[in-house]
């Protein structure tokens, strides 16, 4: 019998295209999303170069990142001709777009695994960080920047050092109103933005395996802001009851064959990983980023804590530094302080269970006077589900704005920007400074807080508002 | 432009984990072409009175010196196209995020690791030796400044890419009958867009 190996080598193994002693092995990438922020100079180099791309049919193109979601009308010209240079490459190359008021337009990370072209055991490569959301479905997936997608385009492969494995097992039952969330921003603040730097995390445990498509989607999309390359989930029932029917699925005798294959996807008993972390989730309650990085985070019933408590100088500083730009001191209640704006969206939360969860809070109630809420569904497809349920109703009866799919304030690239030193509750997943705007200060929270803040205006839970 | 040896002036930018959103805001991300990013070089952070690459002194510096963890987060490339564009060459700090140390090495941008402790000795010498150049030697992995010498590692291929400007495609496209063996093996239930 071969050597116990775990899920995260396996899939690379099967991927190898070619390896060498000292060298670092070459990869074939199975599927490769690209979108207009980080594909005009990839696309440039290509036609520089007098280079084709190798498969275009593996390449989907969406406009995302930088689309207006109040209305389809892309009125800056620097906008404008980043969104056009998508299409003209696109249209040049013969890779498949869906553009902004196409049905199945929206975030890249939300729109592949939608139409199930995301399967397990596949490579998943995208010119974004974010990448890691479809490990969701046991695939091994990784952000690059331009010229790995010029790679990618040019020859559908990758060079790449083969990453560290690294087991994050959770323990216990999760609490109700306690999600997918609250586990990876318990991980983050455990381990540091860095703390996974150079490995491939496979998340294990009950608490995983109870999560759905959508929470395992939120989990797997942080890995990288505790810096791992990759974070992938072993696919069971629930990966293939997502699966089925999807318009990229495989069908009839190719279903069989495929789901059998799936369900050998596992890391073999007595593998070991490099490095294990274990998180009890029986005690977790919801979190929220007090800082400036998400793994300054601590339970929204607690207090902003204090640099002089932190042992490390350098975190010291960086504590400092970020109290000063959030405004904030310490021992502070959480609880007592006013947000401006409540954001609900992106890659990390903008999917239809997510909605789903903050419409159930919003409820019959109303968002805060004092508080702006926009609800940017992340694709198409999601807002016209979203619609089927009525969701738009309970958003639009709160008071909050229901707005066409994009990246949004999650990043602040276009016009979707917040100004001054607005304090916003964001369901995204980067509270960095000047993120969501030039001094504008974010608390990363779930849906269940993004609602119920909203109403409180305030950051509260959903308790607090009952 | 290969890169062997390199000398200039180093600044240095005391703060850990420094993310690509703080290096190139997202609203510079709109372009779409590869170079004049000066502007978007730490662009919010210049507004601040007193930022360190604002000062008359610090002007031409060429080797910039972080903390911990440089480059964390987003994957912009943008992120080292302005680094360039701002004139360096070298970015010292104790890690990398792992995007942005690839995206450096396939730019002729060498993200040069020290340890913790011994980047504190670097940054005090150059405290103590105002305008003084360092010297980075890529062929023997070693970055000097004034009589004090560090030992630094890079990984093979990027050092290779730095110095002979090997085409990272074109190696790759070297590969092309195996690309294709590997293809054929491919299970046929495997999606395709469209
Ligand atoms: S929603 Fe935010 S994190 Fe996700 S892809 Fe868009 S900009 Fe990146």
């Amino acid at each position: 019998m071969s050597r116990p190996t775990t899920l995260a080598d396996k899939l690379w193994d099967a991927h190898v295209v070619h390896a060498q002693d000292g060298e670092p092995d070459l990869l074939y990438v199975d599927l490769h999303l690209t979108h207009e922020a980080t594909s005009p100079q990839a696309f440039d180099g290509l036609r520089l170069a007098g280079r084709t791309v190798r498969r275009p049919e593996l390449t989907l193109a969406v406009e995302d990142h930088n689309v207006p979601t109040a209305s389809q009308e892309v009125t800056d010209p620097v906008s404008r001709l980043q969104l056009e240079t998508l299409r003209t490459n696109c249209a040049e190359y013969g890779v498949e777009l869906y553009r902004l008021g196409h049905a199945r337009q929206g975030i890249v990370h939300v729109v592949g695994p939608q139409l199930g072209l995301v399967q397990p055991g596949m490579t998943v490569v995208c010119g974004d960080s974010h990448t890691a959301t479809h490990g969701a479905f046991g695939a091994l997936a990784f952000g690059v920047g331009t010229s790995d997608v010029e790679q990618v385009l040019a020859t559908q492969c990758l060079t790449l050092e083969r990453p560290r494995t690294m087991a994050v097992e959770f323990t216990g039952a999760l609490p109700p109103e306690v999600g997918a969330k609250d586990m990876i921003l318990a991980l983050i603040g455990a381990i540091g933005v860095n703390g996974a730097r150079g490995h491939m995390i496979e998340y294990r445990g009950e608490p995983v395996e109870a999560l759905s498509m959508e929470g395992r989607m939120t989990l797997c999309n942080m890995s990288i802001e505790a810096g791992a390359k990759v974070g992938l989930i072993a696919p069971d029932r629930t990966t293939i009851d997502y699966l089925a029917g999807r318009r990229h699925t495989p069908t009839g005798s190719a279903w069989q064959q495929a789901a059998a294959y799936w369900q050998t996807l596992r890391t073999d008993r007595g593998a070991t990983f490099d490095r294990t972390v274990t998180i009890d989730v029986s005690h977790l309650t919801p979190l929220v980023t007090w800082g400036t990085n998400p793994s300054q985070v601590v339970p929204l019933s607690g207090v902003v804590p204090a640099p002089d408590d932190l042992t490390d100088p350098g975190e010291r500083a960086a504590a400092r530094r970020a109290l000063e730009y959030m405004d904030l001191t310490p021992g502070t209640e959480l609880r007592s302080l006013p947000i401006d704006v409540v954001f609900l969206g992106s890659c990390t939360n903008g999917r239809i269970e997510d909605l789903r969860a903050a419409a159930a809070v919003l409820d019959g109630r109303t968002v805060h006077e004092n508080t702006r809420m926009l609800v940017v569904p992340g694709s198409m497809t999601v807002r016209a589900e979203a619609e089927q349920e009525g969701l738009h109703e309970v958003f639009l009866a709160a008071g909050a704005e229901w707005r066409l799919p994009g990246c949004s304030i999650c990043l602040g690239m276009n016009e979707d920007r917040l100004t001054g030193a607005q304090r916003c509750a964001s369901t995204s997943n980067r509270n960095f400074e000047g993120r969501q705007g030039d001094g504008v200060r974010t608390h990363l929270v779930s849906p269940q807080v993004a609602a119920a803040t909203a109403v409180a205006g305030r950051l509260a839970v959903p308790a607090d508002i009952r | 432009m290969n890169f062997e040896i390199h000398s200039g002036r180093a600044v240095v930018l005391a703060r850990d984990d420094i993310d690509t959103d703080q290096i190139v805001p997202a609203e510079f991300c709109r372009r779409v072409v590869k170079s004049g990013y000066a502007d978007a070089l730490f662009a919010n952070w210049r507004k601040e009175p007193g930022f360190v690459l604002g000062r008359p002194e610090n002007q031409g510096a060429s080797i910039l010196v972080a903390g911990r963890d440089f480059g964390i987060g987003s994957s912009r490339e943008h992120a080292v196209w302005a680094l360039k564009d701002g004139g360096f060459r070298v970015v010292v700090a104790a890690g990398f995020g792992d995007i942005f140390r690839r995206n450096a090495l396939n730019n002729g941008l060498l993200p040069l690791d020290l340890p913790y402790a011994e980047l504190g000795r670097l940054t005090g010498q150059i405290a103590a030796h105002p305008g003084l150049e360092v010297v980075v030697d890529l062929r023997e992995c070693t970055l000097r400044l004034g009589g004090t010498c560090w030992q630094f590692e890079v990984e093979e291929r990027g050092r290779r890419m730095l110095l002979r400007g090997e085409d990272a495609i074109e190696a790759v496209l070297q590969h092309g009958g195996l690309i294709s063996a590997h293809e054929a093996r491919r299970p046929a239930w495997l999606p395709t867009v469209g």
